[in-house]
């Protein structure tokens, strides 16, 4: 693990993007390496229409 | 079954309603009024949901007016405010009318139309023809200039393309636009192919029915305006596709999809002849020199109807080409195809893409999906100036809004559950 963490700070970080688009963007920027997984909450993350698409979907 | 298994089955039923449809081009009616369920000589149709005149955007208001002068009922473009505005005209949405039509998609009683015929069911489609690029009516411009060309189209353009089409055993409107998707297009605004295909299958007719000068004449309106002039057979092809998934219990699929430059609306298979709609949105593109986005008209036309049945916005990989016109890259319009995998029932049997390996296009858009992932359909379209007499000012992409598909899922839910 120690060894681990100094690779990190040395090495500098290696990013999983989940989501905001423009947390991708900038980190690619900034030379980061990064991966964008789009991903959005279900249904605008509307707890009723959740239920809704449970009995539909 | 459960409900979801209801909803798979009446699906799968409306996917295979679609293809089995055959769209063939039969006749041009010389008034559309003599063919057009409904229509009488104070109506006039119009592109989107129903909406009143009070509400109507700019360049649909002017084309009204304009329209009012082709059709004899008003002196000038002024006359032509006040009568429309004075309640003596009749305005309906072309989709309740098993008609479509483009941008502000105004259909009137004296026009010309083309006449579609599904081959299996005899059900017909009308759309009005393509007046090609520059000031045109269906964008709201007005001058003389567009008077004397629907005068044109009316007196020589039409009969001519009549004869020709009568004379041939009808031309397979499905079969060009497959071919179409190989050769670059993707059927809502990148026709080029589409038209010349088109062009290649009635010169002969055209030759054997009227004298060479006209023929002439008429081969190059059409070549000049190859990139648009087939869009107004390729969307009635589409509404008689769309309108075989309408009224399938259970089915949870679009079966229309349209703008009025105000409100955008969608019609679902087992809802009936219910609008959900929400506003009309702002189309981001490539504007011509001299305009921006504030210059913009809300999205407008019927032509959605394109999306509907998987060609335009959901067949964009089949059409890099298309980037250069309406913004974008040829590796973003092939990951927008491929978005609209997801929130489509099926695929298409005869609609494939070349650079996915002939996949078909993803076709049968379901609300439940649309919902879920937050994805809507994308479109892509072309962009009138908001007041009206200037026409269009460029091109681009839109996304559907998202809150008249969850209307519709709630309404959806209300009745089944």
């Amino acid at each position: 693990m120690k060894s681990n963490m100094n690779d990190l700070l040395s090495e500098g970080p290696k990013v999983i993007n989940i989501g905001l688009r423009s947390f991708y963007e900038a980190s690619e920027t900034q030379g980061i390496k990064v991966v964008h997984i789009d991903w959005k909450p279900p249904a605008q993350g509307d707890i009723e229409t959740i239920k809704l698409l449970d009995r539909l979907l | 079954m459960n409900i979801k298994e209801y909803i798979d089955t009446a699906n799968k039923k409306a996917l295979e309603r679609m293809a089995s449809v055959q769209p063939i081009l039969i006749d041009i009616e010389l008034e559309a009024k003599n063919i057009i369920p409904g229509m009488d000589n104070k109506t006039i149709l119009h592109a989107g949901p129903p909406i009143e005149w009070e509400r109507m955007c700019g360049p649909t208001q002017g084309a009204i007016a304009g329209i009012l002068v082709y059709e004899g009922l008003a002196a000038d473009l002024t006359e032509g405010y006040e009568i429309a505005a004075s309640g003596e005209i009749k305005f309906d949405c072309n989709h309740d009318h098993d008609t479509v039509g483009p941008m502000t998609g105004i259909t009137s009683p004296h026009q010309p139309v083309f006449v579609l015929e599904d081959e299996l069911t005899g059900k017909k489609a009308y759309c009005t023809l393509n007046e090609g690029r520059g000031r045109v009516l269906r964008f709201g411009g007005w001058n003389k200039e567009v008077l004397d060309r629907l005068n044109w189209m009316k007196s020589v353009l039409a009969p001519t393309l009549k004869k020709a089409i009568k004379h041939s055993d009808g031309i397979n409107i499905k079969t060009i636009i497959a071919e179409s998707l190989h050769m670059g297009d993707e059927g809502h605004n990148r026709n080029r192919s589409g038209s010349y295909l088109f062009l290649s299958e009635l010169t002969p007719h055209m030759l054997d029915t009227t004298n060479n000068e006209i023929a002439k004449e008429v081969f190059l309106f059409i070549k000049k305006n190859a990139d648009i002039f087939h869009l107004n057979l390729s969307m009635p092809h589409s509404k008689l596709i769309a309108d075989a998934a309408r009224d399938i219990d259970y089915c949870s699929l679009v079966v229309a999809m349209a703008r009025n430059g105000t409100d955008i609306g969608i019609q679902v298979s087992s809802l009936g002849r219910e609008w959900f709609t929400s506003p009309a949105s702002i189309v981001e593109g490539l504007y011509f020199p001299g305009y921006s986005e504030k210059d913009a008209c809300p999205d407008l036309g019927d032509s959605t109807i394109s999306e509907v049945i998987g060609i335009g916005g959901f067949a964009m990989a089949a059409s890099p080409a298309i980037v250069s016109f309406v913004g974008g890259s040829a590796r973003e319009a092939t990951l927008r195809t491929r978005r609209m995998y997801e929130i489509s029932a099926g695929t298409s049997s005869i609609f494939t893409i070349p650079s996915l390996d002939f996949k078909g296009t993803p076709v049968g858009i379901d609300i439940r999906k649309v919902v879920e992932l937050d994805e809507t359909p994308l479109i892509n379209t072309g962009i009138a100036h908001k007041e009206a007499g200037i026409g269009q000012i460029g091109a681009g992409l839109t996304a559907a809004p998202y809150d008249m598909f969850k209307d519709a899922l709630k309404a959806f839910g209300a009745k089944y559950l």
